[in-house]
């Protein structure tokens, strides 16, 4: 008998993902923006919320790393914040639209016929007017109350693509004979559903909340960008982006260092979900993902 | 075919009425135009700011619903209503929609045709410079929203002018409001204003078109049929581009449709970074100034544009793909 490596599925796509040199780049920034982003506020002795009036529009210095802002908050500790609530709200975003397009798309297809015509007949509506217009128009009703709503309503009007793709594979998967001999059994649809269905499409489900995170980055700093998103006194990137921009040509670090922390994360973003198409499916074309 | 056409009508038709419907009661729940009123100083008699409120159908108290058939029978008869500032609705679209259809147009023809055409030369090419070299670029312009792109163009544009000590690039506005000269002078004068919005719409059109194209490309360029047409001998060039690219275009004309309200939002971001009064800009002011009528009616635009494309690309797709009819 000669030694044969074996590998499992969980083995073969981490080492195929290993090998992709662009996602263990984003894999390793992603990391580190996140150790930045939460630990990093300890390390430097300024808070987000506080104002030194001893300095006003400095430059970075050893003092303040990033600099100050106008009325002397630290540019790093609030671009620390920033990023953390971007982050946050990106990862909270994407576990919830993945959740439900994995539950609408699953049902959808498995099912069928009418109820199947009703629920994509919900997303094309959904789908038309573009999420960002349906957000701004609802951002009154969460001004003044807390920014979990606001990422409530990201989920809500982010789920529709990823939902129809769980659906095609959903159809196909229906015709198994592993969901068909599950129900000649008698397991009850909900049963196959949670069971059966979804996790067979886990690698999608993997992919597309990767990829959603960067979208979502997205959509709340162009939000927060405009006032719709994270409200003052709290920062969001966006936020930071907006309130530097009148003074950046003079006062470069207002603007430069969460504009180029909001583009690293959501490029690591974006590595790390097409290596994981990759790894997970080596011979699938890698379409285009905004 | 005909038959084809009437059915896809008849969806958008129905989807542009719920998509507007849905729009309008969303602004009109969320949106408070009666706190633009109150807690003024010297305050507004209650009597009148009621009666304003009634007159513009902005009234909180009157019921939703009730409002909202006020609203549709007007909009059948293509009155779309009066703005918060009195302004009739129709005169604020006529005079702003041509700015933004100028922008989405140029800016989403450019995108894809360049996209395109990089992409393809990027699949031709693979792992060459010219790949890794747009690759790189276009991973990085996705990444990068595009408040972010405009507002590095805005300030590349001013160290630029700067720099040349006259103005080359405008940076506010769709035209010089002092400018008196005529003719090709006043083509030129828009266009110096045009460049910038336009290529902050294209740059992000550009990186996901090539992104999409170079994929499709690369998987026509393994199928069996290109290798088919190779041995019958065709060169390799006569068969990229007699049976690769057209099987590798046919679905970007679903993407280049539903492209449009991605774009919008787009729009929304550049008017407003640019300073030009196109609808994207207004929907922006309108939200903040809790004016319902103006919302609905871009609301309503953006629905109408985003499904006239995707019924306008089901029929495209249809032309070129007989498949698609028979179903």
């Amino acid at each position: 008998m000669t030694d044969v490596l074996r590998l499992t599925r969980g083995q073969l796509v981490r080492r195929r993902f290993m090998r992709n040199k662009l996602a263990v780049f984003g894999l390793c920034n992603l990391v580190f923006m996140f150790l930045l982003a939460f630990l990093g506020p300890y390390l430097s002795k300024h808070k987000w919320d506080e104002l030194d009036f001893m300095y006003l529009l400095q430059p970075p210095s050893r003092e303040h790393w990033f600099g100050t802002t106008q009325i002397g908050g630290d540019v790093f500790a609030l671009t620390m914040r920033g990023l953390q609530k971007s982050l946050i709200i990106g990862l909270l975003v994407a576990i919830f639209s993945t959740g439900i397009a994995a539950i609408v798309g699953a049902f959808a297809g498995y099912l069928g016929g009418k109820i199947d015509k009703a629920m994509m007949w919900v997303v094309d509506l959904l789908l038309v007017l573009p999420a960002f217009l349906l957000i701004a128009v609802m951002s009154p009703l969460y001004r003044g109350k807390t920014w979990l709503v606001f990422v409530v309503l990201l989920a809500a009007f982010g789920w529709m693509i990823t939902s129809r793709i769980v659906r095609g594979m959903a159809m196909s998967l229906r015709e198994r004979d592993f969901i068909r001999a599950a129900r000649y059994m008698g397991v009850p649809t909900r049963t196959i559903v949670f069971r059966h269905l979804i996790p067979n499409v886990a690698s999608i489900l993997i992919i597309a909340a990767t990829l959603d995170v960067g979208g979502t980055i997205l959509s709340e700093t162009g939000l927060s960008y405009l006032g719709f998103g994270i409200q003052p006194p709290d920062v969001s990137l966006g936020s930071l982006i907006a309130d530097g921009t009148n003074s950046a040509l003079t006062y470069p670090w207002l603007f430069c260092f969460a504009g180029g922390a909001l583009v690293l994360t959501v490029l690591s973003v974006s590595f790390i979900g097409d290596g994981l198409r990759d790894a997970f499916d080596p011979g699938a074309s890698t379409g285009a993902n905004s | 075919m005909l038959n084809y056409i009437y059915k896809r009508f008849l969806n958008f038709l129905l989807l542009v009425v719920l998509a507007s419907t849905m729009g309008y009661f969303l602004a009109a729940i969320a949106l408070n135009p009666r706190s633009n009123y109150e807690g003024r100083n010297p305050p507004i008699p209650a009597s009148s700011i009621e009666s304003k409120l009634t007159a513009l159908n902005m009234n909180d108290k009157t019921p939703v619903v009730e409002r909202y058939f006020t609203w549709v029978s007007g909009v059948v008869k293509g009155d779309l209503g009066t703005s918060l500032n009195e302004k009739s609705v129709n005169s604020e679209i006529s005079r702003r929609i041509w700015v933004s259809l100028r922008l989405l147009l140029i800016g989403s023809i450019l995108g894809s045709v360049i996209g395109v055409i990089t992409g393809v030369v990027s699949a031709v090419r693979q792992y060459k410079p010219f790949d890794r070299y747009f690759s790189i670029t276009s991973y990085i312009f996705l990444s990068a929203p595009v408040f972010l792109i405009a507002l590095l163009l805005k300030f590349g544009a001013i160290n630029l002018n700067n720099r040349l000590g006259y103005t080359l690039i405008y940076t506010v506005g769709e035209y010089s409001p002092e400018f008196q000269g005529a003719g090709l002078s006043s083509i030129v004068n828009r266009i110096q204003h045009l460049i910038l919005p336009t290529l902050s719409i294209a740059l992000g059109g550009i990186a996901f078109y090539s992104r999409y194209q170079r994929n499709a490309m690369l998987d026509v360029l393994s199928s069996d049929h290109l290798r088919t047409a190779r041995a019958k001998g065709l060169t390799k060039r006569q068969a990229l581009f007699k049976h690769g690219l057209r099987v590798a275009i046919l679905p970007l004309t679903t993407f280049f449709a539903y492209s449009f309200g991605l774009l919008i939002t787009g729009a929304a971001f550049t008017e407003t970074i640019f300073g030009w009064n196109g609808m994207g800009q207004w929907f922006i002011t309108a939200v903040q100034a809790n004016d319902i009528n103006s919302t609905a009616a871009v609301i309503l635009f953006s629905s109408v544009l985003v499904l006239l494309s995707g019924f306008l690309a089901d029929i495209v797709t249809a032309a070129l793909d007989p498949r698609v009819r028979l179903r």
